[in-house]
């Protein structure tokens, strides 16, 4: 699979490593009264799904970067390509 | 029809003319007391059912045609090497239910017990193995420390002096070994075929019927079909098929490759697996090494996978045994494994009343898959679970009791 790093251009995806579902980037807040519950659903709960799926990779053999791929589980086609801190951003993180 | 020497020999004088289809091909009736999704561990489910709960209404759904799914494209080595005791004493029921298989099916699954080594190349690991091997034989399974002489007179052909990973020896269960996954499928409809139960074939589970959170049959592309109970076993579209009951899962979907080269004239003692890059080999009847290494890493459902693990796998062989080097690659294959959080798997029931899953398989189901028909046909048709299977809940995670046996946490694809 080639990963287009909007940065970079298009890389091999073997210089990345992947870590997952890309709603990893939304911890829940340690203080919620419901913490207890969503921890559990963000850390082992997943929805897998057969087709388009935005998930975190990696950049370990290159800048260093995160960024979030979209991509198509069905076929390895990759849909688009964005910088992680750029989508936790638009999500309304600080940092 | 019973099989045996006799049968051979009579239908070989006679034209072979006597020989019957190994099961019925029934159209799906509108309604059983129980539908088990899925022929591969499903398979060994729907006989278990019948043969030692005495359920007699069952039906094996199963999309494709029988041995299509993971049963068919694994790599067929079966071995009771586990730690923890939430796990080793479920492979070695499965172990034990493999050695008395084919007089229980009366069909030959080619059950092959020709051992089992895991090879260690640091002290470290040496007397983790060790550790490993005592709990092993806790659960009553074998399990031997063998040195590196001990090993050099089993496999003298390896690279026991690699400059980065001299091999120190490994840990060898002898009854270990490898089975025809094939026949297992085969073996088991027949078997359960003559019990009474149906297996419908290109039967596609489309959705569930739940109201007021019971489940009262499936929906499938061969019609509605009403069950009091419902038992999911489709490891690898798990998270596709409990979806349609609105369920997440602790699980990703995985690819996983295995490779076969030309056939080679008998060189492998038994199973072999590389302890410092993962790399497993057995040889098949026919001759061919059959092996196969990591997953490739990525969340996947499309039953294929990409060049750069193949190279990573073959990389591990030669650094293992270089004389396979000229060795020509016959054919490659994917397969798709539920990854699971702590790399372990579930029997269960879920939340919804009436309705059981079974999955989570990682890549080691095909070893599990009699233990795992058993303990799925106890837990459906008892409502309770067998106590080699207790362990392995669906809600474990909630609960911080989680069966790491790799100890690599909540990162699927490190299993």
């Amino acid at each position: 699979m080639i990963i287009s790093h909007p940065l970079l251009g298009p890389r091999d995806s073997a210089e990345f490593v992947y870590l997952g579902d890309a709603s990893l980037i939304g911890r829940p807040h340690a203080f919620d009264d419901d913490a207890m519950e969503k921890f559990y659903e963000y850390q082992f709960l997943r929805d897998n799904p057969d087709g388009v799926h935005r998930e975190l990779w990696y950049h370990e053999q290159g800048d260093r970067s995160w960024l979030v791929v979209t991509r198509d589980t069905a076929t390895h086609d990759i849909l688009n390509v964005e910088l992680a801190r750029d989508v936790a951003r638009q999500s309304g993180r600080g940092r | 029809m019973r099989y045996s020497a006799w049968t051979i020999f009579k239908e070989g004088i006679s034209g072979n003319g006597g020989w019957k289809p190994m099961w019925r091909e029934p159209e799906p009736k509108g309604e059983y007391d129980i539908v088990v999704v899925g022929a591969g561990h499903g398979m060994a489910t729907g006989y278990y059912l019948a043969k030692e709960f005495g359920c007699r209404s069952v039906a094996v759904l199963e999309k494709g045609w029988l041995g299509s799914g993971n049963i068919g494209r694994n790599t067929t080595i079966v071995r009771s090497n586990y730690m923890l005791p939430e796990n080793q004493p479920f492979y070695e029921l499965s172990l034990k239910l493999w050695e008395g298989l084919e007089q229980e099916l009366n069909f030959n699954v080619m059950v092959s017990q020709r051992g089992i080594i895991n090879l260690c190349h640091s002290d470290a690991q040496r007397d983790a193995f060790a550790r490993r091997g005592n709990a092993m034989r806790l659960s009553g399974a074998d399990a031997e420390l063998l040195d590196r002489d001990g090993v050099r007179r089993l496999c003298p052909f390896l690279n026991f002096d690699n400059a980065r990973f001299p091999i120190t020896g490994g840990l060898w269960q002898k009854r270990g070994g490898t089975v025809r996954h094939d026949a297992v499928a085969w073996g088991y409809a027949r078997a359960a075929d003559g019990l009474g139960v149906d297996l419908v074939q290109n039967c596609e589970v489309t959705g569930f019927l739940i109201s007021n959170g019971t489940c009262a049959g499936v929906e499938t592309t061969r019609g509605l079909i009403k069950a009091k109970k419902v038992g999911v076993a489709v490891a690898g579209s798990s998270g596709r098929v409990m979806s349609l009951a609105g369920m997440r899962l602790p699980i990703e979907s995985h690819v996983l490759q295995a490779f076969v080269s030309e056939g080679l004239k008998p060189a492998l003692p038994g199973v072999l697996t590389f302890g410092a890059g993962h790399f497993y080999v057995s040889q098949s009847d026919k001759g061919g090494l059959v092996f196969g290494g990591d997953i490739d890493g990525y969340n996947s459902y499309a039953q294929r996978g990409n060049l750069p693990t193949l190279e990573d796998v073959c990389e591990g062989g030669m650094a293992l045994m270089p004389m396979i080097g000229r060795t020509r690659l016959l054919r490659m294959w994917g397969g798709l494994v539920d990854m699971s959080m702590d790399g372990s798997p579930f029997i269960d029931r879920t939340h919804v009343e009436g309705l059981y899953f079974n999955g989570g398989w990682n890549y080691g189901g095909f070893k599990a898959t009699p233990a795992s028909g058993y303990c799925f046909a106890h837990l459906i048709a008892r409502d309770s679970p067998h106590p080699v299977a207790a362990g392995m809940r669906l809600d474990r995670f909630r609960q911080g009791a989680a069966i790491d046996e790799k100890g690599a946490g909540a990162q699927p694809n490190l299993h």
